[in-house]
């Protein structure tokens, strides 16, 4: 096992370069620039230089002036050590702007995919058990319904309905307008407080998906010879549910799972815009129109590492959950 | 007439969109009201406790109906089938795919796939030795206490019908537990390693923490043959043991078997459709053809005196060594469509020896000796054929 999980980790490090190269070259490659924007800025300001001396001062203060290659070869240098450099659209560290926005985001993520497992799988797993009843049509039709919703549609009811109609909650932010004056715990509250909507909003969207992938996985379990065998043995059907079928269905959706973890940290662009969170998602679209390359590719490749790192768990917690997997 | 032929052929298999959707909301109005019944709270012990006929008998199928209500139409799967097996004997059911053999042992363990299967009327009576169950109207709570207890089954395919996640002594180590509260956990592992021991399985300790993939397809039959009989069972169902498995493997799973009954004192219901494992097995054979019993008797009567026309022509498409042909013997013609069963004799179409008053109505069983029934026109008028058994 250990020397699997080395193998998968020294062939990560290998797409992982390839996939750096790619991104510096599309970012490098962008119609719109962001020195060009600056030149062009600074040129119409009266009394200064013309745009194209405005570009080529600042293609070299920027580091653009070397070609493409040269360029990445500098940037994977610095990356290495551990120096990102500093993000152009937000003046500060790219490291320091990513610490204070991923928070936020992460906590959205992970919440709300906490409740998806919680709901889809039990869900999921009820309409299989009652497969064509009046349980699996609610439960696929609501399913459907989540899947069919546009986030920006649902997100903009959910605040017609709750913020405005009976002003449960505020319309967007992250903290209230006391959050200062409030106790630990009170901050605590209010910080959740608002997060009610984006989570609801995030959950019902996402958790279509994952709910028919379990009926669907239960269903061809509960159908195999050996639920029919734990039966014929005078186990109680709950039993045969819990214990038996469940171990069973745990094998796909695991690998599910794990592909997921990219996506706590992505951030959600449009609900984080929507509801005024200044989220990772928010940050990263700002970061990628306005040409930050420092950011965007940090960004990029810290997603690219994720992606790997989650396909890496998702092949681990497989053998851990499917003995017929074990390399020995 | 040809065309009226086709479009007549094809009204059998086609339906309408609107057909289907009645027929589908009738069935569920028919399985809610049977899944109702079924599904009561506290159902008195008085419903499903009742008197074998002979108490010298394991079970007895009372005229049995299993039906499943598909979209299509009700298929008669099982359709008025009585048999008894006698305690410590072995019955073997044969009959070609399909003709609800299966569904006859599933009926029995209540295994049927519900809500679409069930079983509609008769009974079935099971004698634990202290009292007798109608399984036909057995709660599922007190089934669970017979099932794998009383009464077990080993399945067809081997290959899947062990969890493939759980250890092989996990899975002996359930059905033992489940049944017997009493014993520690230590007895529970020593009595699974001793099952397979009995079953043959040389290595019991290594097999014992082994997965179901370590295993052959043999190794996982004696494995699934060690939960079924690990609470001595009164009756084992073997559902085509044998029939995934290669012809030597085969020879000594079936030699086990029948040690193993006979150590146990139980005994076993064994469905195929290969003669010749019913040949070396049973005592008692039933002969079943499109959901009904066309024949039943000894092996012996069977054997050596096949009298339905169905069993002649299975004996007939059996190879037999020593016996040279130019093409193996098989019955012209196919099962009738489940959905939509004649009113007559259901072998009519496809019979050699079928007469005008065959085309009537579907032919009772006659007695040809008292353990010989068969269900032909050509007895009928036999003289010392005694219908009923009178």
């Amino acid at each position: 096992m250990r020397k699997f999980i080395l193998r998968r980790l020294a062939i990560s490090v290998v797409i992982l370069f390839f996939v750096a190269l790619i991104i510096y070259t599309i970012m490098r490659c962008m119609p719109s620039s962001f020195v060009e924007n600056m030149a062009r800025e600074k040129a119409s300001l009266p009394g200064g230089k013309s745009y194209r001396e405005w570009l080529d001062q600042l293609n070299q203060s920027y580091g653009l002036d070397k070609g493409i290659a040269a360029g990445f070869v500098h940037w994977l240098k610095q990356a290495v050590r551990g120096n990102f450099g500093d993000s152009w659209a937000f003046n500060v560290p790219v490291t320091q702007k990513f610490k204070t926005v991923i928070m936020d985001s992460f906590v959205l993520g992970g919440t709300s995919f906490l409740l998806q497992i919680i709901i889809a799988i039990p869900l999921g797993i009820l309409a299989a058990r009652k497969q064509y009843s009046k349980t699996d049509y609610a439960i696929s039709v609501f399913a459907l319904i989540g899947i069919s919703l546009p986030s920006f549609f649902f997100a903009t009811i959910l605040k017609y309905v709750f913020s405005i109609k009976l002003g449960w909650f505020d319309l967007f932010g992250m903290i209230g307008r006391m959050y200062e004056q409030l106790s630990p715990f009170g901050k605590f509250l209010d910080r959740a407080h608002h997060l009610i909507l984006p989570v609801i909003t995030l959950v019902i969207v996402n958790v279509g998906s994952l709910m028919r992938y379990t009926r669907t996985n239960m269903l061809e379990v509960l159908n195999s010879d050996y639920i029919r065998t734990a039966r014929a043995k005078g186990l109680s059907e709950k039993r045969v549910i819990n214990y038996h079928a469940f171990r069973n269905t745990l094998i796909p959706i695991v690998t599910i799972i794990g592909g997921t973890l990219p996506s706590l940290f992505a951030g959600a662009m449009i609900t984080e815009t929507l509801f005024q969170i200044e989220g990772i998602g928010y940050t990263s679209y700002q970061a990628m129109t306005t040409g930050d390359i420092p950011f965007s590719m940090f960004y990029m490749v810290f997603m690219a590492i994720l992606t790997l790192l989650g396909n890496l768990i998702a092949d681990v917690l497989y053998a851990v959950v499917d003995p017929r997997v074990r390399v020995n | 007439m040809a065309l009226l032929k086709s479009k007549k052929a094809k009204s059998a298999n086609y339906i309408s969109g609107k057909e289907s959707r009645r027929i589908s909301k009738e069935n569920r109005k028919t399985t809610d009201q049977i899944e109702k019944q079924r599904n009561r709270r506290n159902v008195p012990r008085d419903e499903y406790i009742t008197q074998m006929k002979d108490q010298n008998n394991v079970v007895e199928f009372d005229d049995l109906h299993t039906y499943f209500f598909t979209d299509i139409g009700t298929v008669k799967a099982v359709d008025g089938v009585s048999f008894n097996i006698p305690q410590g004997k072995t019955v073997g059911v044969v009959g070609e795919s399909g003709c609800g053999k299966s569904v006859t042992s599933l009926s029995l363990m209540q295994l049927v796939q519900r809500p679409q299967g069930q079983i509609v009327s008769g009974s079935i009576r099971f004698n634990t030795g202290d009292e007798v169950y109608d399984i036909a109207k057995t709660p599922t709570s007190e089934m669970q206490k017979l099932r794998g207890n009383m009464v077990s089954m080993i399945f067809q395919e081997p290959m899947t019908s062990l969890n493939p996640v759980f250890r092989i002594g996990v899975q002996v180590d359930e059905v033992i537990q489940l049944h017997n509260k009493q014993m520690s956990k230590d007895e529970v592992k020593v009595r699974s390693i001793e099952m397979l021991e009995l079953v043959g399985i040389a290595n019991s300790e290594g097999v014992y923490r082994m997965y179901p993939h370590e295993l052959s397809g043999g190794m996982r039959q004696r494995v699934m043959i060690a939960m079924g009989l690990a609470c001595n069972p009164k009756l084992i169902i073997a559902d085509e043991p044998t029939t995934a498995l290669d012809v030597t493997i085969q020879a000594q799973i079936l030699e086990l078997l029948r040690n193993l009954k006979d150590k146990i004192n139980s005994s076993i219901m064994l469905i195929t459709h290969d003669l010749g494992v019913i040949a070396e097995m049973a005592d008692f054979v039933v002969v079943m053809y499109a959901g009904r019993i066309v024949e039943r008797g000894t092996a012996d009567e069977i054997f050596k005196n096949p009298s339905h026309p169905y069993t002649i022509g299975l004996m007939n498409s059996k190879p037999a060594v020593g016996k040279k042909v130019d093409r193996l013997y098989s019955i012209p013609g196919k099962v009738p469509n489940p959905i939509d069963m004649p009113n007559y004799c259901y072998f009519y179409d496809r019979c050699e020896k079928r007469m005008d008053v065959c085309k009537t109505a579907y032919p009772n069983e006659i007695y040809l000796t008292p353990t010989h029934a068969v269900s032909c026109y050509l007895y009928h008028e036999m003289k010392g054929a005694l219908e009923n058994g009178r």
